[in-house]
């Protein structure tokens, strides 16, 4: 629903492509431009200000390269400036020397601390320790019920007893020294930063059992108020780090920003999904990519790999290759992206797709998706595998069938001779050739600008580099060869180098993949 | 890449897992677009039904029946400063209004500290600048109003400082306060109480004619940890107190220990509850309290459902289906409450945006009121979606849920 910055800096920039440097005046309508997206992402606004002083510094003057254009170049500051910041050092846990090493947890009510706890304590254990759950929320009705089932199904015990926080937190980490326990985690209650007893309650929990690591838990929804939270939170238990909880939403998460610069304390666990698997470790990348709306392909990718029948895909792959695609493939294919979710939320998580595409898409509902599997259901297998069987008599009954007219069998046909014309270029010269033809494919539809088909097609460049940095078993690849290959694509727009600049990418930074990744 | 080989490596299948679709996407959205654009035939796609039907039924629905005064009264009646007068709420809520409408301003003062200065610097200025206008945007961004929403406020103000009909930073201020106040009180009916009576208190069955009495029921959706089954809880403690009978669906079967956490919740209000298995079908929880609540003669089902991220598209379908059994008869809806945390920023106008198509929302709770954060995003919502307010949550006690006062609530936003 937002624009993302690509598209809101289109307008500012067609008009500084012919000069060679940037002036004052162009940096303000461009910086302008990033403080409504930071502020459309909840990124608080005193953070919004220091944030668009330091791109500003890098601006002013900036020389324009000849081989990105100057939105490009902006957009690469400002996610640079982003990273940085998202960045910084990462928490590596150290173990302490005295087990247990105590994690205590606390947050604003409805934040996710009971969950997160679960998942942290899953996390611990896929690393090799063995990690006892306290349950210190007493306040909330069924907290510790709550965390005694996600604690069964992570394979974690559970402590708790009817005293009060303090006391079951102290005694929480003698249960664990007494079992032999070297991770502890400390679910706390919520609390509003501003309620004086409850945060001299968790104030005492702290001194209680000194906690080698003390995370604070936020909603990647929250808002504004995410610094003041955070702060004062800091104030009271001087934070070692944050957990970033519902990033499966599509909230821009501006709030990870904030938080990281007015707290300076890192991002450590990021949470993202509602089952325990769904917890790891932050990618700073990945959200600087988020908070500037620039799509989040790896998260397609997780979810594609996640909803994809892989016999599916290789059929499909196969029929591609040989040049044989045929409907009724091509219905198999339509199913599985149902399953994918909305048309238009996956195009949402690809980077560079033009306002315009997603809004066609948009149009696209479940219903419609329905009535394109109609119309082929309608055809006998052998229209499905040879459509120029299908005349005009063939047309009519077929839209009969389906309840369709026959210009929509018309247009599906249609449809099909060009996405079958790009599947062959599929088959000879990888992703980056084929969706070159995407192009054309939508040709002729008023809507969609050009520059949208090209934003199609230089996406293609980063899928391109997708298959080689791969790891078999589906693993995770670098982000910053993602990130390169979505800057790359982009750089092809306009030219006819495509396919030469996306491979490039992938070529570049194929070798650099490290990060595991628990699945 | 070239050759059959290919489809062995699951490298490239996986590649393909993502390209595919993409491809198939494009693809059909090529078809979709065309469509339009030739107007399409008799029998092709019809055009998205987006808003109107959803939108249609909520006034239908709240117009029919005479608004509850105990719910307008105190919200209507007070002026931008006074408490809402005893004298002029309805004779039932009495010993509620007043005391509400304290707490409101109580509660949300306690966290007003923090922004106060905003106004106090545009005060301080004489005339109306540039600054002035900065301090009045920078209020309203920090309080989550969104830049959309405050552009829009501002630039209306701007033209009418520029025309001369606003004069002074009060004045100015002034109207600031009330177009807010205007735009969060439009649309605004007050809780669908059950048979349209103020507090029910004779009202079972006796409204309906029929052997049948109608269930009423009460949707609550959102998305995780914005305290829906705390509304629940108190929204039933609440009504029990005003002498409806009142009875718990515990939707959220898939939370680990939702139902213990709103069983408690009916101990306390004294509401029946209907509880399922966890992992069940909440469509079936939510029918079987229909059912038991026309056997027994209650009034009303508040049905918690479990939160969900409002980009799951199954997890929206679930929602949908669940409305749709409750709205089986005997049961009818007559309130779905979207849950929104005060803490949630600019994501909010999306999820009510999405739970508005989906389940036909009919008004806002806005929760956790009682912390820093100020819910500013509930002004864009009324603006974008037309979507009122109805009842504001400041704290974990069961009295701590009241009706939403928009004059106190503008006066907590600066």
């Amino acid at each position: 629903m937002f624009e993302s910055l690509t598209d809101r800096f289109e307008g500012i920039l067609t008009r500084l492509r012919s000069r060679g440097r940037l002036s004052a005046d162009d940096v303000d309508d461009i910086l302008r431009e990033i403080r409504t997206a930071l502020l459309e992402a909840d990124v608080e606004l005193g953070v919004v200000r220091t944030f668009t002083g330091a791109v500003r510094e890098r601006c002013v003057g900036l020389e324009l390269s000849q081989s990105l254009s100057p939105g490009q170049q902006i957009i690469k500051i400002v996610n640079e400036e982003l990273t940085g910041i998202l960045g910084g050092e990462a928490l590596r846990i150290s173990y302490a020397s005295h087990p247990p090493t105590v994690v205590l947890l606390a947050g604003l009510q409805g934040s996710g601390k009971t969950t997160t706890a679960a998942k942290l304590a899953r996390w611990f254990k896929q690393q090799g320790r063995n990690p006892l759950l306290v349950g210190a929320d007493l306040q909330r009705p069924a907290a510790v019920d709550q965390l005694r089932v996600l604690g069964g199904q992570a394979g974690v015990t559970v402590f708790s007893e009817a005293t009060d926080p303090v006391a079951v937190a102290t005694a929480g980490v003698a249960e664990a020294r007494r079992l032999g326990r070297d991770v502890v985690i400390v679910d706390t209650a919520g609390r509003l930063s501003i309620d004086a007893a409850l945060m001299d309650e968790v104030r005492r929990v702290a001194g209680a059992v000194t906690p080698d690591y003390t995370f604070l838990v936020i909603d990647a929804m929250t808002g504004q108020d995410a610094v003041s939270t955070a702060l004062a939170f800091h104030q009271t238990l001087e934070l070692d780090g944050v957990v970033l909880t519902k990033l499966d939403g599509d909230a821009r998460g501006g709030a990870a920003l904030s938080v990281k610069e007015v707290v300076g304390r890192p991002i450590a666990f990021a949470s993202t999904g509602e089952k325990l698997d769904d917890f790891d470790l932050f990618h700073p990348d990945r959200m600087a990519d988020r908070i500037l709306g620039m799509g989040d392909v790896l998260s397609l990718i997780e979810q594609a790999e996640r909803t994809f029948d892989e016999g599916v895909a290789t059929k499909g792959a196969a029929a591609i290759v040989e040049g044989r695609f045929s409907l009724e493939d091509f219905l198999e294919q339509l199913q599985q992206v149902k399953k994918m979710g909305s048309v238009s939320g996956m195009l949402s998580l690809l980077p560079g797709v033009s306002k315009d595409l997603k809004q066609a898409s948009s149009m696209v509902d479940d219903r419609q998706i329905g009535q394109v599997e109609a119309i082929i259901r309608s055809m006998t297998p052998a229209e499905r595998r040879d459509p120029s069987l299908i005349d005009g008599s063939r047309r009519v009954r077929i839209a009969n069938g389906s309840g369709t007219a026959t210009t929509d069998v018309n247009a599906l046909l249609k449809q099909f001779k060009e996405m079958q014309k790009m599947m062959k270029g599929f088959g000879r010269g990888g992703m980056a050739g084929a969706v070159g033809g995407l192009g054309s494919l939508f040709g002729r539809g008023p809507k969609l600008s050009p520059q949208g088909m090209a934003d199609l097609a230089a996406m293609s460049g980063t899928f391109d580099g997708s298959p080689g940095g791969l790891p078999s078993g589906g693993g995770a690849f670098p982000p910053d060869a993602l990130a390169a290959g979505a800057v790359d694509g982009r750089t092809v727009q306009r030219g006819g180098a495509r396919a030469k600049k996306g491979k490039g990418a992938k070529k570049g930074k194929g070798g650099g993949r490290v990060t595991p990744k628990a699945r | 890449m070239i050759g059959p080989v290919v489809a062995a490596s699951s490298d490239v299948v996986v590649g393909l897992a993502v390209g595919i679709p993409v491809v198939v996407v494009a693809a059909v959205t090529g078809v979709v677009v065309r469509l339009r654009r030739r107007g399409r035939g008799p029998s092709g796609a019809p055009p998205v039904p987006v808003g109107p039907p959803s939108v249609e039924t909520a006034p239908v629905e709240t117009a029919s029946v005479e608004t509850a005064s105990v719910e307008t009264a105190p919200v209507e009646t007070a002026p931008t400063s006074v408490e809402a007068a005893p004298v002029e709420v309805a004779p039932t809520a009495v010993e509620t209004a007043p005391v509400e409408a304290a707490t409101f301003r109580g509660r949300m003062g306690k966290a007003r500290g923090l922004l106060a200065g905003y106004l106090g610097s545009v005060r301080s200025r004489q005339r109306i600048d540039g600054a002035t206008w900065d301090d009045l945007e920078e209020a309203l961004i920090r309080a989550d109003v969104g830049v959309g929403a405050t552009d829009a406020v501002l630039d209306d103000l701007r033209a009418r400082v520029k025309a001369g009909s606003i004069v002074g930073v009060d004045a100015l201020l002034d109207a600031l306060k009330a177009d807010l106040v205007s735009a969060l009180s439009a649309g605004s009916s007050g809780l669908h109480l059950p048979g349209g009576h103020p507090a029910g208190r004779d009202a079972p069955a006796a409204t309906d004619g029929d052997e049948k009495p109608a269930v009423d029921v009460w949707l609550f959706v959102g998305v995780n940890g914005v305290g829906k089954t705390t509304t629940v809880g108190k929204v039933a403690s609440r009504l029990t107190g005003e002498g409806i009978r009142v009875m718990l669906a515990a939707g959220d079967t898939f939370r680990a220990a939702a139902g213990e956490q709103l069983e408690l919740w009916s101990q306390r209000s004294g509401a029946d509850i209907v509880r399922g298995t966890e992992g069940g079908d909440p469509s079936a929880v939510v029918f079987d309290a229909v059912q038991r609540a026309a056997a027994r003669g209650h009034e009303l089902v508040l049905a918690d459902t479990a939160g969900r991220l409002h980009n799951k598209v199954n997890l929206i379908e679930e929602l949908k289906k669940i409305r749709r059994v409750a709205g089986r008869a005997p049961g009818r809806v007559t309130e779905v409450l979207l849950v929104l945390d005060a803490t949630t920023g600019q994501n909010g106008l999306a999820q009510a945006k999405v739970f508005l198509e989906a389940v036909e929302v009919t008004g806002v709770v806005l929760t956790k009121l009682d912390g820093t954060a100020k819910g500013g995003i509930v002004v864009a919502i009324q603006r974008e979606l037309g979507l009122p307010v109805k009842l504001v949550g400041l704290g974990e006690g069961p009295a701590d849920l009241v009706d939403f006062d928009p004059s106190a609530f503008v006066d907590a936003l600066f």
